[in-house]
């Protein structure tokens, strides 16, 4: 005699296919990662010339700074050169110099006492036309702020590039 | 006597016979979790950029904060060619043709050439002059937001 007992039956999945996708997805996932460093942009406003001088005619024209990399050949870099139209200075040729230049337009943002005047300065770059892009970047670096004990201190948020560029 | 317990042995031993399985449930968790890990961390957007161009460190460079309406992403090599879109060209002098294509591009999705956001990532041992004829050709096509892209500096 057959006896008949109340559990119920277990149902069982067949996981089987699943896991197969999971897998298959997991290895295309795992075959196509990349480890990429992280990029960050510094941003230039190079407005064209006919708009530039409409809107010199309405706007409070910024103080400029002009420097001026000058390259030393292999593309390497020899002196800065600063002119912010009061007095000229040249920086370099040492390890420092994009240091001394930090040094030189956080001392003069200071002197000005405005503490807007990170908004209203302006840093025009006249570059070489050989000088290796690494150096324009440190010199961006360099006039963008400073990194003081793990901490971002903004100096010069404008920067543009002298619109001629001579073919060199 | 004797003859009894020798067939309770009997009964004792018989046992059924069960199919050994394992609990997946924590291996299939972990293997979702890898793989939400990896979508959520791929990149498609390797066309854009060219893994031969090594860009220059910095540590002040800020990451782009959202994707803009359009962007072009411009890489030159330090021989002064251009890779966009994958596509490689030799002189920067023919890049007109290609800006005004797509400026023309993003007129189409209502983005105005003043609005479109030129990425050039330019290797860190080409001549700057490059960089400045390279912006120079995109403002013959009306455009004038640029960004200078850079590698953030880790410190070690």
């Amino acid at each position: 005699m057959r006896i008949e007992t109340d559990e119920p039956e277990e149902i069982q999945l067949n996981m089987t296919a699943m896991i197969d996708i999971v897998f298959q997805l997991l290895i295309f996932f795992i075959m196509t990662f990349k480890v990429v460093a992280q990029e960050g942009d510094f941003n230039i406003k190079m407005p064209l010339a006919s708009q530039s001088t409409e809107q010199l005619e309405f706007e409070e024209p910024p103080e400029l700074i002009r420097i001026m990399l000058r390259s030393g050949g292999q593309g390497k870099i020899n002196t800065i050169n600063v002119d912010d139209d009061i007095q000229a200075q040249t920086f370099g040729p040492s390890e420092t110099m994009f240091a001394e230049l930090t040094d030189y337009i956080e001392r003069k943002l200071a002197a000005d006492g405005d503490p807007e005047s990170t908004e209203d300065t302006e840093v025009e770059f006249d570059i070489d036309f050989d000088l290796k892009y690494s150096y324009t970047v440190k010199a961006i670096d360099a006039v963008s702020g400073k990194v003081v004990n793990g901490k971002t201190k903004k100096l010069i948020g404008k920067v543009k590039f002298k619109n001629s560029a001579n073919d060199g | 006597m004797d003859g009894i317990s020798k067939y309770a042995m009997k009964f004792n031993k018989k046992q059924q016979s069960k199919v050994l399985e394992g609990d997946l449930t924590p291996m299939i968790d972990m293997t979702f979790q890898l793989i939400a890990f990896f979508m959520l961390l791929i990149n498609f957007s390797e066309v854009d950029r060219a893994e031969e161009i090594s860009l220059p460190v910095s540590e002040l460079a800020v990451p782009p904060d959202g994707r803009p309406d359009y962007q072009i992403i411009l890489n030159l090599e330090p021989g002064g060619n251009v890779i966009f879109e994958g596509q490689r060209i030799e002189n920067i002098n023919v890049m007109g043709p290609i800006l005004n294509q797509e400026v023309s591009n993003a007129e189409r999705e209502n983005v105005a050439a003043a609005d479109i956001a030129v990425v050039i990532r330019s290797h860190a041992d080409s001549p700057t002059g490059l960089v400045q004829k390279l912006i120079s050709k995109c403002q013959d096509s009306e455009l004038q937001s640029f960004s200078l892209r850079v590698k953030e500096y880790v410190n070690q």
